[in-house]
């Protein structure tokens, strides 16, 4: 299959881009990594008239930690890079963990965690590990930048709240305060297909008590699952046996899951239960081991 | 060389402009004018006849289409031949030098890597980038750089013991004094 007819722009500026966009009206659609928007209309479903390539803009292939510990991904760093990166797996397991689960190794060469946050697939995987450590997109238009969380950027299954001239330049994680812990597990029935199910969870601890704690799942809803309850029950606690099958059963309270030919709903349930669970015990093992 | 749309029976879009890319295939510089639309996968197979590149799927899964996109793999099912204005390519065709098979093949030949050799160019081109960053993999390592690969007929297992065949064939040839 070949998509339907398209104009095509690669330009070098940011503004060129902006500006192709508005003249556009909403039929104009980004090219990052190309790993969601080809696929699309190789079957027709998206066929966008004028399709502006941003591969060519320079500098945005960064990921960088600042100074004051947030975490910077630009437009064109690619899963590989974060999947590499010697950065996050010192600094941010969370984000250490998703990259590897992410597609497969040839669609990673490619494939963006910015394009992949701007598709708002249910079961993106990067939509739940930046929702759980807080983070926003910075969007650019004609009137310059603004700032979005997370889970206000994704509007619904496949919508994020752009206005059809805006691109997002980066992802951004707020510094955090005190350690930081946590993880991503997934299942996939095999390499290169969507969650099952997923579950991010990202800590931040004084000594062993947690200060700040962000819990977000992957394909068991509409859209990715902002698990709120789950992750209150952590903050101002130490990270008991008790403390943990709360937030897991709440994190399992929080899914929506539909049965489909992945698993039932009750399966799928069970699962978040299960990593969310893992995820905690494993960093108690990692504060005992340290004590 | 001439615009080609054989396959998209509806020829060039009027309206649409062709645009001229320059690629450097397998080394050797080419143009090709090519409606945004086309597929690099595409423009490989019927725009320069470099028909080893294999399409296996519309929905970007198999892997059959693999190539090295400035030394990296990437699905050319799954981008743009306009992409690829200014960027080398490296198909199966450019694995081998004129005479030699490249260690990769070798490999696949000794461990019998193939069945029906639809997967093997992509196998083979996900293989190379994996030991040109790695040299020295471990099966476990070999396994995960080939997982966006499908292959319908070997069950992996002698795909990955030719991979490693060449990967020790590989540290034989390179003599540690660098002749
Ligand atoms: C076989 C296969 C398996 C996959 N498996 C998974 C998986 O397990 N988990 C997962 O999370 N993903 C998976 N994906 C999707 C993959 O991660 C994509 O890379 C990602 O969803 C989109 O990123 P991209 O850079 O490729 O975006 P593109 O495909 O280029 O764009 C996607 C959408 O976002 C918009 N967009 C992109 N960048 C911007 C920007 N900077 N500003 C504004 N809009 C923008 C585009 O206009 C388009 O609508 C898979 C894809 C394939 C082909
Ligand atoms: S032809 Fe199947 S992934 Fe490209
Ligand atoms: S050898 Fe037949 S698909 Fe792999």
């Amino acid at each position: 299959m070949y998509p339907s007819r398209f104009r095509y722009e690669a330009p070098a500026t940011i503004e060129e881009v902006i500006d192709l966009l508005h003249d556009g009206g909403g039929e104009a659609k980004v090219l990052a990594g190309g790993q969601s928007l080809i696929p699309l209309m190789k079957l027709r479903f998206a066929a966008p008239e004028l399709v502006v390539d941003i591969n060519r803009l320079a500098g945005l292939d960064y990921h960088r930690v600042d100074p004051d510990g947030s975490i910077h991904v630009g437009a064109l760093c690619r899963h590989a890079d974060l999947e590499r990166s010697v950065l996050l797996s010192s600094k941010q397991p969370t984000m250490a963990e998703a990259a590897p689960l992410i597609a497969d190794p040839i669609v990673r060469t490619r494939g963006t965690l910015v394009g992949s946050l701007c598709h708002a697939d249910p079961q993106g995987d990067w939509a739940a590990v930046v929702t759980a450590l807080g983070g926003y997109v910075v969007a650019q238009g004609r009137d310059g930048r603004r700032t979005i969380p997370v889970d206000e950027f994704v509007s619904g299954p496949f919508q994020n709240v752009l206005a059809y001239d805006e691109i997002v330049v980066e992802a951004v994680i707020p510094p955090p305060t005190g350690t930081v812990a946590g993880g991503y597990l997934k299942l996939e029935r095999r390499v290169g297909d969507f969650a099952t199910a997923g579950s991010a969870v990202a800590l931040e601890l004084s000594g062993d008590v947690v200060l700040r704690a962000g819990i977000a799942l992957t394909g068991v809803g509409a859209s990715t699952i902002n698990a709120t309850n789950s992750a209150a029950v952590l903050t101002g606690r130490a990270l008991t046996s008790e403390v943990i099958g709360e937030a897991a059963d709440l994190a399992a309270v929080a899914a929506q899951p539909k049965s489909d030919h992945r698993g039932s709903a009750e399966y799928k349930r069970h699962l978040v239960r299960t990593f969310v669970e893992r995820i905690l015990t494993r960093v108690t093992e990692t504060q005992q081991r340290a004590a | 060389m001439t615009s080609l749309y054989e396959e998209i029976a509806d020829g060039p879009g009027e309206g649409v402009p062709v645009r001229r890319v320059m690629i450097t295939v397998n080394g050797e510089r080419r143009t090709a004018d090519v409606e945004p639309r086309l597929l690099l996968a595409h423009l490989l197979r019927q725009g320069l006849k470099l028909t080893g590149t294999h399409t296996g799927c519309d929905t970007s899964n198999c892997g059959a289409c693999t190539v090295l996109f400035d030394g990296k793999p990437i699905k050319s099912c799954t981008m743009l031949a306009a992409q690829a204005d200014g960027h080398e390519v490296t198909t199966i065709e450019g694995l081998a030098s004129a005479s030699e098979l490249h260690p990769i093949q070798e490999g696949f030949k000794d461990e019998h890597g193939l069945q029906c050799g639809f997967c093997t160019p992509g196998m083979m081109l996900a293989a190379k980038a994996l030991l040109d960053e790695n040299p020295d993999p471990d099966e476990d390592e070999v396994r995960w750089a080939l997982s966006g690969n499908l292959c319908r007929c070997t069950g992996y297992q002698n795909i990955v013991k030719s991979v490693l065949w060449a990967a020790k064939k590989m540290h034989a040839d390179t003599p540690a004094d660098g002749n």
